[in-house]
């Protein structure tokens, strides 16, 4: 089991008071809090490592070479890649995904080719395909939902076809806190000769990923939402597909040789790493491998659940709450009450020094489907415990009392 | 249990335009139909004006959103019937000074209503929601000048 009492002392920043009362942070979707360890492993990157990276024949230079690529071993075992060669640092899911949509995406789709996603998808899960299917002719195609907001496999089956080339679906949603079952939605894709694309925000920083189980064929995910620092994330592709795409970026970093008209590719991953990298976001992401591995997935995985399953139940006994999603869920908990807006709930709980996220969560298809038109969203990490949703849930009253006043 | 926070922020007076709005509906006529979204969270109104010889002689709007953007919407259709078009110009760009914590010169306008929005100030995540109905009607003028 993990003390979360002891991971807590880890987050200078959860030892505050906001607007006079203590920070209770519930909004770790959104991007978590950072570890001591992180922070100082960034920090001692820049006192005393810091050089560009690949290019120095001087000392430093091959130290922060070293931090760079060893945070990208760090990366590959985290997520089970077989090799480096998989693992390409970007600036975070969005980059990723569009570097799936552009690079693969165009050179792979035509008229009459589909790509297919799910209404529940993240914008960065959904734009990138709008925008490939209009330059390709291809056709953008939705796998619908089941009521409580899970995917059923039968409904996979149906919308993939022959003509489909790519499926992308996100692995945990940002607002139900669906799991989806990406395993058996790869197989699917497979059968029908098209490749799987894993949004892997929501679920990285908090269950144990193994690419090669879910036989993806890409993967993205960001390093702030697991700890990490921002501006650094990753996007894993199989070495058959990355060798066989143009790079997203060209320029400094990822040549081979350059000529006056025409030029040649570094080896996988660095071709798709133009310019100079993001080496103190990457060592900050290995930082925050390290300690995740430390506390542990499964435990992570196990106490989110828990907290999720708990801040349903309280939730459930205030009258007009309306909470979105399925039964078993990550640690997200998406919720509006009848008689108070959640920007004014958000402003409500703000005052009680309570983070929460209220609109749309970058995923406006997904609140058309469920008919609103903004929701209020808890969501959970390590360092949170049992009292945070206790508070949550008293300020939440205290919302509706004082709007009770109103109406 | 105390509200004093939260009471200077949603005054008395928010609330009540909020419960009721003011000029909520539809114009059988209106010159002029502006959609405005605040993107970042999802409100949404319809601002709908009628202007006749440069005075903006009816305003209503539909809409969804928080307290704050529809209380604000239905104080600011109140406020600027009956003023001629820079006039209600100007008023935007008090309210808009108002919003942001700045000095603000009211002496040529009774700003009434509005006054109580004043709180929102000291909540920035929440300046967006008040402007938005203001936002609506100056993006309004501005594509009619360049029609």
């Amino acid at each position: 089991m993990m003390n979360v009492q002891d991971i807590r002392k880890q987050f200078p920043i959860l030892h505050q008071e906001v607007n006079g009362k203590p920070l209770v942070y519930l909004d770790s979707a959104a991007t978590s809090q950072k570890p001591t360890q992180v922070i100082d492993a960034v920090e001692r990157y820049y006192k005393e490592i810091n050089s560009n990276v690949h290019r120095g024949v001087h000392t430093l230079g091959t130290h922060a070479t070293d931090a760079y690529e060893g945070a990208r071993e760090k990366v590959r075992e985290f997520i089970h890649a077989s090799s480096t060669e998989e693992v390409i640092f970007t600036r975070g899911t969005t980059t990723a995904l569009n570097m799936v949509a552009s690079s693969y995406g165009r050179a792979n789709l035509q008229e009459g080719d589909e790509v297919v996603i799910t209404p529940m998808e993240h914008h960065s899960n959904i734009i990138p395909w709008q925008q490939v299917v209009k330059a390709t002719g291809a056709t953008l195609k939705y796998i619908p939902l089941q009521p409580d907001g899970t995917i059923a496999l039968e409904d996979v089956e149906a919308t993939v076809t022959a003509n489909t080339k790519i499926v992308s679906v996100m692995q945990v949603s940002n607002v139900l806190g669906t799991i989806n079952p990406i395993k058996e939605i790869a197989a699917i894709a497979h059968q029908h000769g098209a490749v799987m694309v894993v949004d892997g925000a929501q679920s990285t920083p908090h269950m144990t990923i193994d690419v090669q189980d879910l036989d993806c064929d890409f993967f993205a995910f960001s390093g702030h939402k697991m700890c990490g620092p921002t501006g650094i994330g990753v996007l894993y592709g199989k070495k058959k597909l990355l060798e066989n795409m143009e790079p997203f970026e060209f320029g400094g970093e990822m040549i081979d040789f350059v000529g006056l008209y025409d030029s040649t590719w570094k080896e996988l991953p660095w071709k798709f790493e133009g310019g100079t990298p993001i080496i103190a976001g990457a060592v900050g992401l290995g930082a925050a491998i390290d300690f995740l591995n430390e506390v542990g997935m499964d435990n992570i995985q196990q106490h989110e659940s828990h907290l999720a399953k708990y801040a349903m139940e309280q939730l459930s006994t205030i009258d007009g709450v309306s909470i979105y999603g399925p039964e078993n869920r990550a640690g997200v908990v998406t919720f509006n009450s009848d008689d108070v807006h959640p920007h004014d709930v958000a402003t409500v709980l703000d005052t009680e020094g309570i983070a929460v996220r209220a609109g749309h969560h970058c995923a406006q298809p997904l609140m058309k489907w469920l008919e609103v038109t903004a929701t209020a969203r808890a969501s959970f990490y390590l360092y949170n415990t049992e009292e945070d949703v206790d508070t949550f849930v008293a300020g939440l009253r205290k919302a509706k009392e004082f709007f009770g006043h109103v109406f | 249990m105390s509200f004093n926070n939260l009471d200077q922020l949603y005054r008395q007076v928010i609330m009540d335009h909020y419960k009721n709005p003011r000029n909520k509906g539809e114009l059988e006529e209106g010159d002029l139909k502006i959609n405005m979204n605040n993107p970042t969270c999802g409100d949404a109104i319809q601002l709908q004006l009628k202007v006749d010889d440069g005075k903006i002689s009816d305003a209503k709007f539909i809409g969804e959103g928080c307290s704050i953007s529809l209380a604000s919407a239905s104080m600011m259709t109140q406020s600027v019937k009956g003023l001629e078009v820079d006039q209600a110009l100007k008023l935007s760009g008090i309210f808009s000074d108002m919003m942001q914590g700045k000095e603000y010169d009211e002496e040529d306008f009774d700003l009434g209503d509005i006054e109580a929005l004043q709180g929102v100030s000291k909540f920035p995540a929440r300046i967006k929601c008040a402007t938005l109905s203001w936002k609506a009607m100056e993006k309004g003028f501005k594509e009619q000048d360049e029609a």
